[in-house]
C-alpha cells in the first residue's frame, strides 16, 4: 500500500496519475494522453510492485509445496481471489475462476455448461451490441450443437437495445441469454437486471460480459442475480493474462471440467479421476500466478480510491465532452445521443471526409491514443452504416484537460484534410 | 502541419487521379484490407509495344491508401510489363512516407497489393 499516493479524501486525478508510471511518458515529443481504456487500462505503480515482490521473494508454484515459499505463493494467490470475490460482492470465493480474459470465461461457459445442458434445436439468445467475444463462442456452439442463435435487435439512433422485441425471443426453448453490461462500442449500460428478471421466468440462464463495467462502477453480481458473469482483469488496472469468470456455485457444482491436468483433481487412478473442489476444478495447470497477485493489487488500488468516485469521475466525462463533440460539424457520435446516467465514458464517432483511421494516425502525432477501426463489434456498427470508428475512452486517471487536448486534436485533423 | 498528411497525400485523397474503371482492360486486379475496409481496384491496359497507355482505379478507404493508389497510378503509365513486375512497396513509401508504422504501411501499400493482383 505504501506506492499508493493516492489518500482517498478527494478524489484528484492528477495525484492518482502519479500513480501510474507511464502516464508521464512523450509520445512524438507530446505528452502522452491515452483515451483507449476500454481496449486496455494503464498500470499503477502498486500492481507492478506486486508482481515485481512476487518474483523477487515468493515464488512458488501453488497448492503443491509443504515448504514456506509454497505456502506463501498459495496464501497470496488465493487471498487475491478472495478481493477478487468480495469486489464483486459474490458469495463465496469458490464462485471465482481463473481464466486468460472475459474472452476465455465466456468460451468457458460455452464449452462446459452450455455444451452440456443445451440439446439440438434449442436456443441462444445474445444481442446486436456484443462483442464478438459473445458472439463467436455462440455461434461455434450453435453449429456443433444444431443450436439456433437469436439475436435482440437494437435502436441505433437511441443506441439501446429494443426491448420491446425481448419477449417474442423468449421462448420455452431459449436456454441461455447472453448479454453485455455496458456497451464498448456505445457505452450504453444496458438494463441487465430486467433482462435477467424476464429471462429467469422462461428458465433461461443468463451470462453477461462485465468487461466494461467492472472496471468503472460497483458491480453486485448477487444483486444482478445473473448466472454467470465474465470480465478481464487488465481492464481494471491489472495485467494482462487474467480474467475471471463467476458462476453461481449450484451452477457450477453441476458442470463437468472441460480442461483436465494438475491441480483440478484429488486423486487419480487408470480407470478414473475425481475431480477437486470447486473453483479448483475449472483451472486445470499452473495457473497465472503473478497476474493473479496483480489483480488482487488492482482491487486494493480501486478499492482505496472508491469505485463510486471512479464512477462519479467517469460521468463528467459525459456531461462535459459529449456535447461538445456532438456540436462539431461532421461529427456523428455512434449511440446514446443525449448527456444520459445510463452511459460510460466510451464514445465512439465518425467524422465526416475522414477515416478513423487516419484521424488516429494524427492523432498520434499529438500523442493522443485512440482507437479506429470495428472495436471487435461489427454487428452494432453495421447498423450504423460504417465499416469503422473512432472511440475515445476515459478512465479514473483522465482529465478534462486531456478531453480538451482531444477536442483540440479534432479541430487539427479537419484543417489538415481541408475540412 | 502533419508529417504524415503532407499536402501532396491531401491533395490525392481530395482529388484522386485516374480515378474509374476501364473497359476490357489487359489487367486487372482488387485487395482489401479487412481490418480497415479499405478497397483499391486496379484496371491496366497496354499498347502494341508493351507498355501502359491506359490506367484506373477505383476503391475507398483511409487517405493514405487512396492517396497511394492515386500516385501509383501516375507512376504505372508507360511503364513496360517488366517494369511494372518490378514495381514494389518500395516505390511508393518513398513517397508516401518511410516511417509509417507497420498497420498504416499496409494502407499505403494495399494499391501494389492491387497491383500484384492484377498481374498474376
Amino acid at each position: 500500500m505504501r506506492c499508493i499516493r493516492y489518500t482517498g479524501c478527494m478524489f484528484s486525478p492528477e495525484n492518482i496519475r502519479r500513480d501510474f508510471p507511464i502516464l508521464s511518458r512523450q509520445i512524438n515529443g507530446k505528452p502522452l494522453v491515452y483515451l483507449d481504456n476500454a481496449a486496455t487500462s494503464q498500470k499503477p505503480r502498486i500492481v507492478l510492485k506486486a508482481m515485481d515482490d512476487f518474483q523477487r521473494q515468493h515464488n512458488a508454484n501453488v497448492h503443491r509445496g509443504i515448504y514456506t515459499l509454497s505456502e506463501e505463493a498459495t496464501e497470496l494467490y488465493e487471498t487475491a481471489r478472495q478481493k477478487v470475490a468480495k469486489f464483486i460482492n459474490a458469495k463465496t470465493s469458490e464462485e471465482i475462476i481463473f481464466t486468460r480474459n472475459a474472452t476465455e470465461s465466456i468460451n468457458l461457459v460455452a464449452l462446459t455448461w452450455a455444451r452440456q445442458n443445451l440439446e439440438k434445436g434449442e436456443e441462444i439468445l445474445t444481442t446486436e451490441m456484443e462483442h464478438h467475444s459473445n458472439i463467436v463462442p455462440w455461434q461455434i456452439l450453435a453449429k456443433e450443437k444444431g443450436l439456433k442463435l437469436n439475436f435482440l435487435p437494437t435502436i441505433p439512433e437511441k443506441g439501446i437495445l429494443d426491448l420491446s422485441k425481448l419477449a417474442n425471443l423468449l421462448s420455452s426453448k431459449t436456454k441461455l441469454v447472453c448479454i453485455g453490461h455496458i456497451s464498448n462500442l456505445l457505452g450504453t449500460i444496458n438494463p441487465i437486471e430486467k433482462i435477467i428478471e424476464q429471462a429467469h421466468k422462461i428458465g433461461a440462464k443468463v451470462l453477461v460480459d462485465g468487461c466494461q463495467a467492472v472496471p468503472h462502477l460497483p458491480v453486485d453480481v448477487q444483486k444482478i442475480n445473473a448466472d454467470f458473469y465474465a470480465y478481464s482483469g487488465h481492464k481494471m488496472l491489472g495485467p494482462t493474462g487474467i480474467g475471471v469468470l463467476w458462476a453461481r456455485k449450484d451452477l457450477l457444482e453441476t458442470i463437468e471440467p472441460i480442461i483436465g491436468g494438475g491441480d483440478m483433481i484429488k486423486s487419480v487412478t487408470k480407470q478414473k479421476s475425481i475431480w477437486n473442489d470447486l473453483p479448483w476444478r475449472f483451472e486445470a495447470g499452473t495457473p497465472n500466478i503473478v497476474g493473479v497477485i496483480g489483480l488482487g493489487a488492482a482491487i486494493d488500488y480501486l478499492n482505496q480510491v472508491g469505485m463510486r468516485n471512479v464512477w462519479e469521475h467517469e460521468k463528467k466525462f459525459v456531461e462535459y465532452l459529449l456535447p461538445k463533440l456532438k456540436a462539431i460539424k461532421g461529427i456523428k457520435v455512434f449511440g446514446i445521443p443525449e448527456v444520459s446516467k445510463n452511459r460510460g465514458a466510451i464514445f465512439s464517432f465518425w467524422l465526416e471526409g475522414m477515416h478513423p483511421h487516419d484521424l488516429a494516425s494524427l492523432f498520434d502525432e499529438e500523442g493522443l491514443c485512440i482507437r479506429a477501426g470495428h472495436m471487435c463489434a461489427q454487428v452494432m456498427l453495421e447498423a450504423y452504416g460504417k465499416p469503422a470508428a473512432a472511440r475515445v475512452s476515459f478512465y479514473l486517471y483522465n482529465t478534462l484537460e486531456e478531453a480538451d487536448k482531444f477536442l483540440a486534436a479534432i479541430e487539427r485533423a479537419k484543417k489538415v484534410f481541408n475540412l | 502541419m502533419s508529417d504524415l498528411y503532407r499536402e501532396i497525400i491531401i491533395d490525392h485523397y481530395k482529388k484522386p487521379r485516374n480515378f474509374g474503371k476501364l473497359k476490357n482492360p489487359d489487367f486487372h486486379g482488387g485487395e482489401d484490407n479487412l481490418v480497415c475496409g479499405d478497397r483499391v481496384e486496379i484496371f491496366l491496359k497496354l499498347n502494341k509495344q508493351k507498355k501502359v497507355e491506359g490506367v484506373k482505379w477505383q476503391g475507398e478507404g483511409c487517405a493514405l491508401s487512396q492517396a497511394s493508389a492515386s500516385l501509383l497510378s501516375e507512376m504505372l503509365m508507360g511503364k513496360s510489363l517488366a517494369e511494372l513486375k518490378k514495381t514494389g512497396n518500395k516505390h511508393i513509401l518513398k513517397i508516401v512516407g518511410e516511417n509509417l508504422n507497420p498497420s498504416r504501411q499496409k494502407c499505403a501499400t494495399l494499391s501494389i497489393e492491387a497491383l500484384k493482383k492484377a498481374l498474376s
